[in-house]
């Protein structure tokens, strides 16, 4: 027995579909087998994810506001990916984000209407988010510098300098000593729907520009530019498209809304500074897997964001329930990614196994 | 002298009704091939005839689907590069398969499981000297690949495979990177091994080149053989109809027209190569309406380069490039685009298309900013999509809907989708690079009569070709770099290849010089001595180096 | 005097596991195939070494099955990107995500109970009575001592033996392998397990002998570093050394600097900072940039026979 491989010329939207949910499946699977080594009933503990994610009122409303996140920054790293610009950046840039919208928030909160200082907030949050994300942009084509390497290395930056504001100039005087900011005035704080977290505000926002986002990447001459940068730099060059200008203007998106997605953090959900790790519970990673799993297509990033953000609530309910470490949750974003990515495989080869005769 | 392979000598070797298919792709049928000890073996055959893919299998990097190798008169299994080093048979590709970073040394090591673990190099050294000076080959051990001359490198990829004891050396295209003098040299070299009892195939669809140096011949076309002959009792024109399945058609007809205003102008150009080395060194031409003007010269000669910086897609040091009397040296490739300047690259697949994006995007990369394919910041995708359905009709694309990937057509269809995209648009100056390398007769037929119908239709066309026969058949003239300067122009209907063969191996002969030299002062055009003919406003042309920088000053 | 003979000595052991999981890397690398998994994989090294050596009592143990768990685990990277070619960004963050799970799930039991027996300091006889210089690299674990001699063997090995030189040409042009008969498949497979080796033994040094417990994500972002070391050493292990124990000397002047007053936060920025200037300053002139070209073919897919 061989297995024999021939490449696949076209593939129906059945099959990928088949694929997806047979990579998503082959994922749950292998999450399963980490349990049970682990002395954990793999059936019981993904039961309990699903109940905990979608299985209550509060797990859905707590769904709903983890989602927001991810499909705001999932659809600008879907942006910059199709560039094949790796941005794994987006941590920081929401980090920024919302650092801008802090300083604005404090400053100005206590003498502007709610009307305006809410909206002042997201732009300075998108205005910190795009500062950060075009670094690495200029880095990389006036030097040369690979953008992982940088992104990664800004990641890094952005969280001290948070740290060292909330623990430093910006520690807040009604905090006791505690590594927060003051909280923001009342006007600057989102709405929220009675018994939940959820901004209807920011779920809105979140949709809308996931769907903008979606009609520059397939109906602009911009989006054209970045899907022609990204599968072919050569043909790019050869029909004259300005990287410099495409590549800045795509990672002053890409980083703008995951700064905005800071500011939503900031505003609905903490209303102060404080440790990175509180800011994001690591949505500008987990985004990249949104990202990959909505096929880099915003719209369908929508979705996916929901699909993750149903995992990490359902692994905070896990850690109730079955004494688990929050941590698990990377269990299924790693092995999830790692046979989506692999799935891809099947949908550009045949694979077979054949008797071979000897 | 080695171990490695236990094999006794290839005194004879045969390929027995091979098949081999890629996907429904039928590359290899039915193929027979014999040879012995002491020959060189010429496999010709047009692009995509089968050759390579036929050389691969003997090589073991392709697995047949039918039919038998024998060695000796023992049927071998060669699974892989290994089997084949065993049996000694080697193989230079075209592509070199060298370590650009690597030494000489390090490159004829790697993969040598005959040296001590340790300290490889030192072992191989004496070696490698020692069979070096065997064939009289000239090679620097400590430089990197990446500092030698193509000639140089194959010289270091001969002297690899004899290394490993190949007594059949199978070489892919091997002079089409090499000057003429090279080539003489390897032929040199050729001959030596020969007379050693080494076993040469040579892969080439050059005619003069298998003439020159086999001493037998098989012709493939479309993965069949369809002529086998010792060279001796051939004429070329008996290979080339094997090799096509009819005579070459000489010429093409082309209205009777005068060249009309210069469109592109280029004086004194200089342009740096990727290693900032230069590549054009004062080069100066001009083509004109209705006129198809050739670039001929070996590969490596600037040629790409200069295609390059009036593109817009490398920069220039000095010198002007001008388009309809407007400058556009160091320009935006958009602006340049946009002035009316279509481009048909050379490597298609790399920069004409974008393989992931469909035909209808494909359609009109680099046109996609303009009306009315887009307006303000939106893509009217109706608009493109009628483009490209008008480009698959008008240019005999042939694709199942304008909704596939790009990368799913021919190479054929591919250049027939680019050239249509570029040639829509009616540009002033088209320049066409290699536009029909690698392709079946048929499109290659088809993508030349559109140039000329782009000259008939009052366009101005440069062709850059390595394709000596492509060039005498379509250009009004032709223009032969050589080192980055042009070493002359001459008219097609007059001159013989074998004078554009001395220009591209940079040679003039003296005492022509003084003739025309003095025929050029003079500003009379000679009709006695056709090889060297005036170029279209009535100058003669200048013959070297000297006098090459300065003729845009003469033409004007 | 003391003092800053005994930064050196703590520079030495904080960069330890850098220049372990470096090396693992600029190995993996010369190969062609860029995994940014190192974080996940130093994290599952740590808790697996940290486990067997609570469980067994015996640190070497600990070491040599982290080790190969950490080759183990790479395999995940080696078989989505080699035999599926699949994106190495991408297949290299998914690593990171699952070893950081991986390791939080399994070492949960074990959080807050030290191990009873670390691998101790062994003093090299004789040489370490040198002066400063004793001290600084002879006092140590053993896994400085093997830290050492890996890379002057590495170093020793890419230059001077045929193993180097196919992995050189691996990772600039694997078709000139594959035309010498060599299994470009198989080389990279070895490669990346050996990076992975590597990261598992680093790991198994942070819970094992630089300190004697394990805490939740205890590399703390040193994967991350190892990425930026390994451009850094321009995938050269004798510049791996500099590059490890400038930024193992940065980790411990965050501590002895912060009484005076300067912020850690700042300190701490400035590895990350370091290597993106370092970066700009070999981007910013011509001969940098060829100094800095990475193996030819790094993070492409490679595809064996492919017109």
């Amino acid at each position: 027995m061989t297995i024999r491989v021939t490449p696949r010329e076209e593939t129906t939207q059945g099959f990928r579909t088949l694929v997806l949910v047979g990579s998503l499946f082959a994922g749950l699977i292998a999450v399963g087998i980490v349990f049970a080594v682990r002395g954990v009933n793999p059936l019981l503990a993904v039961w309990s994810i699903f109940r905990g994610s979608f299985g209550s009122a509060y797990g859905i409303k707590e769904t709903i506001t983890k989602a927001v996140p991810l499909i705001l920054i999932g659809s600008g790293l879907a942006l910059a990916y199709r560039a094949k610009f790796w941005n794994i950046g987006a941590e920081s840039q929401l980090l920024l984000g919302a650092v801008f919208a802090t300083w604005v928030g404090l400053t100005w909160g206590p003498h502007l209407p709610g009307w305006l200082i809410i909206p002042l907030m997201f732009i300075a949050g998108f205005i910190g988010g795009a500062l950060w994300g075009t670094i690495p942009a200029i880095l990389k084509i006036r030097f040369g510098i690979n953008e992982v390497i940088s992104t990664l290395m800004l990641n890094y930056v952005a969280a001290e300098i948070v740290k060292y504001l909330v623990v430093g100039p910006w520690k807040g005087e009604t905090k006791f000593g505690y590594p927060y900011t003051d909280d923001l005035p009342d006007q600057a704080i989102l709405r929220l729907l009675p018994l939940s977290r959820i901004s209807p505000a920011l779920v809105v926002l979140a949709v809308v520009l996931a769907l903008v986002l979606t009609y520059i990447i397939f109906r602009t001459r911009f989006g054209y530019e970045i899907r022609v940068i990204g599968e072919s730099p050569e043909a790019a060059r050869y029909a004259g498209i300005d990287f410099f200008k495409t590549l800045l203007i795509t990672m002053v998106i890409s980083g703008g809304i995951a700064g905005i997605a800071g500011v939503g953090e900031l505003s609905a959900i903490h209303h102060n500074l404080s440790y990175p790790e509180t800011i994001s519970a690591g949505y500008g990673f987990t985004a990249i897997i949104v990202a990959w799993l909505g096929k880099l297509n915003p719209a369908f990033v929508i979705l996916s964001g929901l699909f993750f953000a149903g995992i990490i609530v359902g692994g905070d309910a896990i850690q109730m329930t079955l004494g688990l470490p929050a941590v698990t949750v990377s269990v299924f974003n790693g092995f999830l990614l790692v046979f989506l990515i692999a799935g891809d495989y099947l949908l550009y080869h045949r694979v077979k196994l054949v008797r071979e005769h000897a | 002298m080695d171990t490695s392979t236990t094999e006794r000598r290839i005194e004879h070797l045969e390929m027995r009704g091979i098949e081999k298919r890629f996907g429904t792709v039928v590359a290899n049928r039915d193929v027979h091939l014999e040879i012995s000890a002491g020959d060189i073996l010429g496999l010709l055959g047009e692009n995509g005839a089968g050759k390579t893919t036929l050389m691969n299998i003997l090589y073991g990097l392709y697995r047949q689907e039918e039919g038998s190798v024998l060695i000796n008169g023992e049927v071998v299994d060669i699974r892989s590069p290994k089997d084949s080093r065993r049996l000694r048979i080697g193989m230079i590709h075209q592509h070199f398969m060298l370590v650009d970073q690597h030494t000489v040394l390090e490159n004829i090591a790697l993969g040598d499981e005959t040296v001590p673990f340790f300290f490889p190099r030192r072992a191989v050294r004496p070696r490698v000297e020692a069979l070096a000076e065997d064939l009289g080959l000239d090679v620097d051990l400590d430089k990197k690949i990446y500092e030698l001359s193509a000639g140089e490198q194959q010289r270091v990829e001969i002297i690899k495979a004899l290394y490993r004891n190949a007594d059949l050396l199978i070489m892919d295209e091997p002079t089409s990177v090499l000057t003429p003098q090279e080539t003489e040299q390897l032929f040199a070299t050729l001959r030596s091994m020969s007379e050693n009892g080494h076993t040469v195939i040579l892969i080439s669809h050059k005619l003069e080149e298998i003439m020159a140096i086999c001493n037998r011949v098989i012709v493939l076309r479309k993965g069949e053989v369809t002529g086998e002959a010792n060279t001796a009792d051939v004429q070329k024109t008996d290979l080339a109809r094997m090799m096509i399945g009819r005579s070459i058609s000489s010429s093409y007809p082309k209205a009777d027209l005068e060249p009309g205003e210069p469109i592109l102008r280029v004086s004194d150009l200089h342009v740096l190569d990727d290693r900032g080395l230069p590549a054009t060194r004062g080069l100066s031409f001009e083509v004109c309406e209705n006129e198809i003007l050739g670039i001929a010269g070996v590969s490596g000669n600037g040629q790409r380069e200069a295609v390059q910086a009036i593109c817009g897609l490398r920069s220039s040091e000095s010198g002007s490039v001008t388009l309809h009397g407007e400058e556009i040296s160091n320009e935006a490739v958009r602006t340049i685009s946009d002035l009316g300047l279509g481009h048909v690259p050379e490597d298609r697949m790399v920069h004409g298309i974008v393989g992931n994006l469909f035909l209808f995007e494909n359609a009109v990369l680099k046109k996609h900013h303009q009306a009315p394919y887009s307006a303000h910041m939106r893509m009217d995708y109706r608009e493109v999509r009628d483009h490209a359905d008008a480009l698959v009709s008008g240019y005999q694309v042939s694709a199942p809907s304008v909704s596939v990937p790009a990368k799913n057509l021919s190479g054929g269809n591919i250049q027939k989708l680019i050239l249509g995209r570029e040639i829509s648009s009616a540009p002033s100056l088209l320049i066409a690079s290699h536009p029909t390398y690698g392709l079946d007769v048929g499109a290659a037929e088809y993508v030349r009569l559109q140039l000329i119908e782009r000259r008939d239709s009052g366009g101005a066309v440069l062709l850059v070709s390595e394709d000596l026969e492509e060039l005498f058949a379509v250009c009004d003239r032709i223009a032969v770099m050589f080192e980055g300067k042009v070493m002359g122009v001459v008219d097609p209907s007059l001159a013989t290849m074998e004078e554009v063969g001395l220009l591209m191996a940079g040679v003039v002969n003296e005492s022509e010089r003084a003739e025309r030299s003095s025929v050029a002062d003079a500003g009379i055009v000679d009709e006695g001595e056709p090889s060297f003919v005036a170029a279209a406003d009535g100058n003669a042309l200048p013959d070297d180096s000297a006098t090459i920088a300065t003729s845009a000053e003469v033409a004007e | 005097m003391d003092i800053v003979v005994n930064i050196l000595v703590r520079t030495v052991v904080a960069g330890t596991p850098l220049l372990l999981a470096t090396l693992g890397e600029i190995v993996t690398e010369r190969s062609g195939i860029l995994n940014l998994g190192v974080e996940g994989m130093m994290s599952v090294g740590a808790v697996t070494g940290f486990i067997v050596t609570f469980t067994s009592g015996s640190p070497w143990l600990g070491m040599l099955v982290a080790t190969l768990v950490g080759a183990a685990f790479s395999s995940i990277h080696a078989f989505v990107t080699i035999t599926l070619r699949a994106n190495q960004v991408v297949s290299g963050l998914a690593l990171t995500m699952l070893g950081l799970g991986i390791s939080g799930l399994w070492g949960k039991p074990y959080i807050g109970r030290p191990l009873p027996v670390k691998m101790e300091a062994a003093p090299i006889p004789l040489l370490s009575e040198i002066p400063v210089l004793g001290r600084v690299f002879f006092s140590h674990d053993p896994y400085v001592y093997l830290s050492i001699v890996l890379g002057v063997t590495m170093w020793f090995a890419l230059r001077y033996t045929r193993a180097g030189i196919t992995l050189r040409s691996t990772g600039e042009n694997p078709r000139a392998v594959e035309s010498q008969g060599a299994n470009v498949g198989l080389i990279k497979y070895v490669s990346v397990m050996i990076g992975g080796a590597f990261a598992g033994m680093a790991g198994a040094h942070l819970s094992t002998a630089y300190s004697r417990s394990w805490i939740e994500g205890m590399t703390s972002g040193r994967g991350w570093i190892v990425i930026a070391l390994t451009i850094f050493a321009l995938w050269e292990p004798s510049r791996a050394f500099l590059g490890a124990y400038v930024f193992g000397g940065v980790f411990v002047l965050q501590f002895v600097l912060q009484p005076l007053g300067i912020s850690p936060n700042i300190l701490a920025m400035l590895p990350y900072l370091m290597t993106v200037a370092i970066l700009l300053v070999y981007g910013l002139t011509k001969q940098g940039k060829r100094r800095m070209a990475a193996p030819q073919t790094l993070g492409e897919a490679y595809i064996r026979g492919s017109r």
